[in-house]
C-alpha cells in the first residue's frame, strides 16, 4: 500500500468545511427473495438459494416480495419520510459476472420512500438532525471470489468463483441528504447516524442489522470546500465501510486526505473516485476513477407493475411504529435510574432488549442489568459474540436469581442451573427474531401477486 | 386406420372429436404428423428440432386416459409446433441465436406447462428471426424457413417456423410470440390464424424476453376456432408473471362458435393505407370491407394520426428494452461461451461470445437501444417514444368509442423473395406497419386470411383489432368473415396452396 501524507485533521478543518452523504444498505430479514421465494437463510453450499428467477435464467421474471414492500415503508415512516403514493422499479444497467441480469432491479426517480429525517444524539447530548433523501428498494448482487491472488482482489487473481445464494436478497438503500455544518464533529455524526439507523432497524424487526455480517453497509461520500464557500467540492467515495468505528475513521481520515489533495489543486479539480476502505489502519485507497462517462442507462422496469400502496395500509404501519430508539433509550435510562455512561455502556453491549426482556418475565430491573452486563458481557467481549449469542434467554432469568439470593447472580458453572449451555457456540441465523418477523406469511412472492389489496397497482397502472 | 393425407388436413377441433369419440387415437394423429414432418420439413424447415419420442409418450398418456376412460381437454391428443423462444424443460431452447445452441432450460415455461397440462401433444420447436427480432425468419442463426406457397419466399417473422407448420400442415396448431406482429404477419403471408391477446393476457414467464412491455405470447391455427381453442388453454392470469392479468379469461370460444357481425360497427383507419400497399392486397382488404357490410356491419372511417408515429417510437422502445433484456447473455452461466482458455478475463470472454453469438440484427438492436437509453439521450429517445406510445393508446380509446372493432390488411404486402429486403432494415421494418401500434397499447388483434393478391396469388391477412381485454370479439369477428370467405370460396384458402 502506498503511503500517503495526511493532513493533519486540525489543518484540514481550518481551512475547509467537510459535506457528507452516507448512503446505507440494510438487507432485509425477509424469509425469501425479493423477486422469488428463494429463502434468504445462509447457506453454506454455494448456488444452492437459487432459482431461475434469481440466477437470470432466459424467461424468468421477477414478482415482488410484498414483506419487502412493506418493510421499506416501515423504514421510510420511520425516518418521517414521505411514502410514494405510486412508484416504479428501475433496471440499473451494467455488466459484472456476479450481476445474474446485468442489470440491478432497484429503484431511480420514483423512490417508495423520501424526504425524511432522523434526529441523532452525540456523545455531549446535542441531538443533531440528519436530513433523509430517500429510502428505496432494490435487491443484492451475487458474490464473487477471487482466487489465486495477494489481496482477495480481482487483479492477480487466477480465476473467480460466483455464489449466486444472495443473488436477489432484499436490500433497503437509505440515502442522506448531503450532511453540511457538522465540522470537526462530521466523523461523530456519521458514526452516531449509523449507530442510531442499525437502533432503528432494529426496533423495526426489519433487519437484524449486523454490520459485521454484512446485514447492513455504509458508503461514505465526503468533499470539502473552503470555508464560505457555497458550492460543494469533488467528493470521494469510500466503499463497504462496515462497523460503527470505521465510519467514524473513514471519514475522519478522507478530511485528511482530501484536505491535501485540495492543498495540492492548482486551480483544476480533483477527481471523483471510489475509495477502499481498510480495517487495519484505517486508511482507504484509490479504486476505480468516477467519471460521468458512468452510464447506468436506467429504465423503469417492464417486467413489474408499479407498486401503488394503499393509503390506509400506510397508516396502519405508521401506528404499529414502536418507540423510537432514542426516546426508548432516555425512557429505559429514567426507569432504570442509571448514569449516561452506564446506559452507553448497556447500549454497547447490544444487553437493552435482553434487559427490557429479562425484567417483563419478573427480575427487578438493577440485577437484570447486573446479571447481563457482568460475566456475560465480558465473556461475550471475550469470545467475540453478541451477548444474545451465549445461549443464554432471559427467561429463566427470574428463577437463577431467586435460586441464590443475596449470591453474585451468576457463575460459570451456573449451566447446572437448567438453561442450555451458555457458552457452546451457536450460529446465529440471520433470520430476524423478532416479533414481527415471525408473524410474515411465508411468500408472496412464490405465489406471485401480492396477496394484500392494498399492495396490488391499480388498475390502470398495469403498463408501463 | 385413416390415412396420414386425410389426418393432417383436419382442424385441431375435428381431431380432438375424433379422439375422443374414439375414431383415431392420439398416437395415429401424432404418427401421422411426424410422417408429415418427415416428408416436408427438409425443404420447409419450419422445425429447429422434433421431439419424437416425447411427442409418442405424449400421445400414449392420452390414449391411456382415454382407454381408461376419463373425461379428456378439448385440445387432447392434438399436436402443436412450440415456438423456440419458450422453454421447455425436456428440449433444447435456443430462441433462434447460438449463443443458446443445446441449452436444455432447467423449467419449463407456463405456457408449456399449460400445453402439456391440457394434454396437447408438442412435436418440436419452430424456427424463429434471433430473439424474434425480424419479419422473415432470415434472421435465424439456424438458416430460413420457406413458405409453403412458395419456398423461395418468406414464412413472415419472426414466427414464421409456426406459420410454416400450419401451412404446410405438419401441425393443426402452434404457439407464436408478437412483440411488433410476429404472429400475425406470419399468419397474414401463409394464409393462416393468428391471434396477439390483450397483453397481460398469456403468462409469459419462461418466454424468452425481447422486449418485455411488447412482448405477448399468442395461439396460431389454420381455423379461428382453434386459435379459440388453444386461446383458453393458454390463456389465465399466472403469478409467476406480475404483467399478467388477474381477471377471468374473455370468451373466446363462445364467440368463435357464434360469429356475427350483425349490428357492428367497425372501424377502417386512414393511416392504414397509402403508399407502400401492394395493389392485390389493398383490393382484397376493399373486398373484406364490402363482405362486412353485407355481414350487416356499419363501417365508420377513422382518424388515428399517431398511428404514423408507430413504427418509428417501436424501433426506440423495443431495441431500448432489448438492450437490457440480453445483457444477461455473458457467457458465465449457461450457453455458448467462446475464448475461455484461460488467459482471458471473464470481460473478454463476455465480449468474444458476445461477438459470436448475436447475429447482425441482434446487433443492431442491442447497439440502437443501449444508445436510446443513456443518459443525455434517454428524453429524445426513449422518453419520447414512450409519449408516442400514450398518444396511441389514446387514439386507440377515442377509435373504440365509435367503434367495435377495427381492420385493415395485416401487412402492406404478400410475402416478398427470401433474400430481397435482408440487407435492407427500414425495407423489413416496414412489414410491421400496421402491426405495431396494437403492440404499442397492450390491445388486442388477429390475422386471418382474405384471399390471394391476384398478382402473385399469394396470401392476404386481415387485421382485427379490439380493445383490451375484448379479445372475444376478435373471434366473433372472425369466425363471421371466415365462413363468408369459405363459403365464397368453396373450400378453405390453403386448400389452393401447392403440395409439397
Amino acid at each position: 500500500m502506498t503511503v500517503i501524507d495526511l493532513e493533519s485533521y486540525e489543518d484540514a478543518l481550518a481551512t475547509y468545511d467537510p459535506v457528507m452523504g452516507l448512503e446505507v444498505h440494510v438487507e432485509l430479514g425477509t424469509k425469501t427473495k425479493m423477486f422469488c421465494g428463494c429463502s434468504t437463510e445462509l447457506k453454506q453450499d454455494a448456488n444452492s438459494q437459487t432459482c431461475p428467477v434469481c440466477l437470470g435464467l432466459p424467461g424468468a421474471l421477477p414478482v415482488v416480495n410484498e414483506i419487502g414492500v412493506e418493510s421499506a415503508i416501515k423504514i421510510g415512516l420511520a425516518l418521517n419520510c414521505e411514502i410514494a403514493e405510486w412508484c416504479r422499479f428501475a433496471r440499473k444497467n451494467y455488466f459484472y459476472p456476479d450481476m445474474p441480469k446485468n442489470f440491478q432491479t432497484s429503484q431511480y426517480d420514483e423512490p417508495i420512500a423520501f424526504d425524511g429525517y432522523l434526529d441523532v444524539q452525540l456523545e455531549d447530548g446535542e441531538i443533531f438532525r440528519v436530513q433523509i433523501e430517500r429510502a428505496h428498494m432494490e435487491e443484492d448482487t451475487g458474490k464473487s471470489t477471487h482466487v489465486g491472488g495477494a489481496t482477495g482482489r480481482i487483479h492477480g487473481a487466477s480465476h473467480s468463483l460466483l455464489d449466486y445464494n444472495r443473488a436477489g436478497i432484499p436490500l433497503i438503500e437509505i440515502v442522506t441528504k448531503p450532511i453540511e455544518g457538522a465540522g470537526a464533529r462530521a466523523p461523530e455524526v456519521a458514526k452516531a447516524y449509523v449507530a442510531e439507523l442499525r437502533e432503528l432497524i432494529k426496533a423495526l424487526g426489519v433487519s437484524e442489522a449486523r454490520m459485521e455480517m454484512g446485514q447492513m453497509r455504509c458508503d461514505v461520500n465526503l468533499s470539502l470546500r473552503p470555508h464560505g464557500r457555497e458550492a460543494f467540492g469533488t467528493r470521494s467515495e469510500t466503499k463497504n465501510v462496515n462497523s460503527l468505528r470505521s465510519v467514524e475513521r473513514a471519514a475522519r481520515f478522507e478530511i485528511q486526505h482530501r484536505g491535501v489533495a485540495l492543498d495540492l489543486e492548482t486551480g483544476g479539480t480533483i477527481v471523483q473516485e471510489t475509495r477502499h476502505f481498510h480495517e487495519e489502519d484505517g486508511s482507504t485507497t484509490a479504486g476505480r476513477i468516477k467519471d460521468n462517462a458512468e452510464d447506468y442507462r436506467y429504465f423503469p422496469e417492464p417486467d413489474l407493475v408499479p407498486v401503488a400502496p394503499a393509503r390506509d395500509w400506510v397508516e396502519e404501519l405508521r401506528k404499529g411504529l414502536p418507540e423510537l430508539p432514542r426516546l426508548r433509550r432516555a425512557r429505559l435510562k429514567e426507569e432504570w435510574g442509571v448514569s449516561e455512561h452506564d446506559m452507553q455502556s448497556i447500549l454497547n453491549a447490544g444487553a437493552v432488549d435482553l434487559i427490557v426482556a429479562t425484567t417483563e418475565v419478573g427480575a427487578p430491573a438493577d440485577q437484570a442489568r447486573k446479571w447481563w452486563m457482568g460475566e456475560l458481557a465480558r465473556n461475550a467481549n471475550e469470545t467475540g459474540r453478541a451477548l444474545d449469542e451465549l445461549g443464554v434467554t432471559p427467561a429463566p432469568v427470574p428463577a437463577a436469581l431467586r435460586f441464590r439470593p443475596g449470591a453474585p447472580p451468576f457463575r460459570l458453572s451456573a449451566s447446572a442451573a437448567g438453561f442450555p449451555g451458555p457458552w457452546s457456540r451457536r450460529r446465529s441465523s440471520r433470520r430476524c427474531g423478532s416479533a414481527a418477523a415471525a408473524r410474515s406469511p411465508p411468500s408472496t412472492t412464490a405465489s406471485g401477486v401480492c396477496p394484500v389489496p392494498a399492495c396490488r397497482p391499480r388498475a390502470s397502472c398495469r403498463r408501463p | 386406420m385413416t390415412d396420414i393425407s386425410t389426418i393432417i388436413k383436419l382442424t385441431a377441433a375435428e381431431i380432438a372429436a375424433k379422439i375422443a369419440s374414439g375414431e383415431l387415437t392420439a398416437v395415429e394423429v401424432t404418427e401421422a404428423h411426424l410422417a408429415r414432418i418427415e416428408a416436408v420439413d427438409e425443404k420447409v424447415h419450419a422445425f429447429l428440432h422434433i421431439d419424437r419420442e416425447g411427442a409418442l409418450a405424449q400421445a400414449r398418456a392420452v390414449d391411456a386416459k382415454k382407454a381408461a376412460g376419463e373425461k379428456l381437454g378439448p385440445l387432447a391428443g392434438v399436436p402443436l409446433a412450440l415456438k423456440d423462444i419458450f422453454t421447455t424443460e425436456d428440449m433444447p431452447t435456443t430462441v433462434g441465436s447460438k449463443i443458446l445452441e443445446g441449452w436444455v432450460p432447467p423449467y419449463d415455461a407456463t405456457v408449456t406447462k399449460r400445453l402439456k397440462a391440457a394434454d396437447v401433444v408438442i412435436l418440436g420447436k419452430t424456427n424463429m428471426d434471433e430473439f424474434a427480432m425480424g419479419s422473415s425468419t432470415e434472421n435465424s442463426a439456424y438458416g430460413p424457413t420457406g413458405n409453403p406457397w412458395d419456398l423461395t419466399r418468406i414464412p413472415g417473422g419472426s414466427g414464421g417456423g409456426s406459420s410454416a407448420a400450419l401451412a404446410s400442415f405438419e401441425a393443426p396448431l402452434a404457439i407464436g410470440t408478437d412483440t411488433g406482429g410476429s404472429i400475425r404477419q406470419p399468419a397474414a403471408v401463409t394464409g393462416t390464424v393468428g391471434v396477439k391477446p390483450t397483453y397481460g393476457g398469456v403468462s409469459r414467464y419462461g418466454m424468452v424476453a425481447f422486449s418485455s412491455s411488447l412482448d405477448q405470447g399468442g395461439p396460431c391455427a389454420r381455423t379461428v376456432l382453434d386459435a379459440a381453442l388453444l386461446h383458453e388453454a393458454i390463456a389465465g392470469h399466472d403469478p409467476l408473471d406480475s404483467t399478467s392479468i388477474d381477471a377471468p379469461v374473455p370468451p373466446v370460444v363462445e364467440a368463435a362458435r357464434n360469429g356475427s357481425v350483425q349490428g357492428m360497427r367497425v372501424g377502417v383507419v386512414k393511416q392504414f393505407s397509402g403508399e407502400g400497399y401492394q395493389a392485390g392486397v389493398v383490393q382484397r382488404f376493399n373486398e373484406s370491407v364490402e363482405l362486412l357490410k353485407s355481414l350487416g356491419a356499419t363501417i365508420v372511417e377513422l382518424d388515428c394520426p399517431s398511428f404514423d408515429l408507430g413504427l418509428s417510437a417501436y424501433y426506440l422502445i423495443a431495441p431500448s428494452e432489448c438492450s437490457s433484456n440480453l445483457a444477461r447473455f455473458d457467457a458465465m452461466r449457461y450457453g455458448l461461451r467462446v475464448g475461455d482458455d484461460g488467459t482471458r478475463s471473464a470481460e473478454d470472454v463476455t465480449a468474444l461470445t458476445r461477438e459470436a453469438g448475436f447475429g447482425d440484427e441482434v446487433k443492431r438492436r442491442i447497439i440502437l437501444g443501449t444508445y436510446a437509453l443513456s443518459s443525455g439521450y434517454y428524453d429524445a429517445y426513449y422518453g419520447s417514444a414512450q409519449k408516442v406510445r400514450t398518444l396511441i393508446t389514446r387514439d386507440f380509446e377515442k377509435a373504440f368509442e365509435q367503434v367495435d372493432v377495427i381492420v385493415s390488411p395485416t401487412t402492406p404486402t404478400t410475402a416478398f423473395p427470401i433474400g430481397e429486403r435482408a440487407d435492407d432494415p427500414m425495407a423489413m421494418y416496414l412489414a410491421d406497419l400496421c402491426t405495431i401500434p396494437t403492440n404499442l397499447a397492450g390491445n388486442a388483434a388477429m390475422s386471418l386470411p382474405c384471399g390471394l393478391a391476384p398478382e402473385d396469388g399469394l396470401p392476404v391477412g386481415l387485421q382485427i383489432i379490439a380493445p383490451a381485454m375484448k379479445d372475444d370479439r376478435l373471434y366473433k369477428v372472425g369466425a363471421a368473415v371466415e365462413a363468408a370467405f369459405v363459403e365464397k370460396w368453396g373450400h378453405p384458402l390453403l386448400e389452393e396452396a401447392p403440395s409439397l
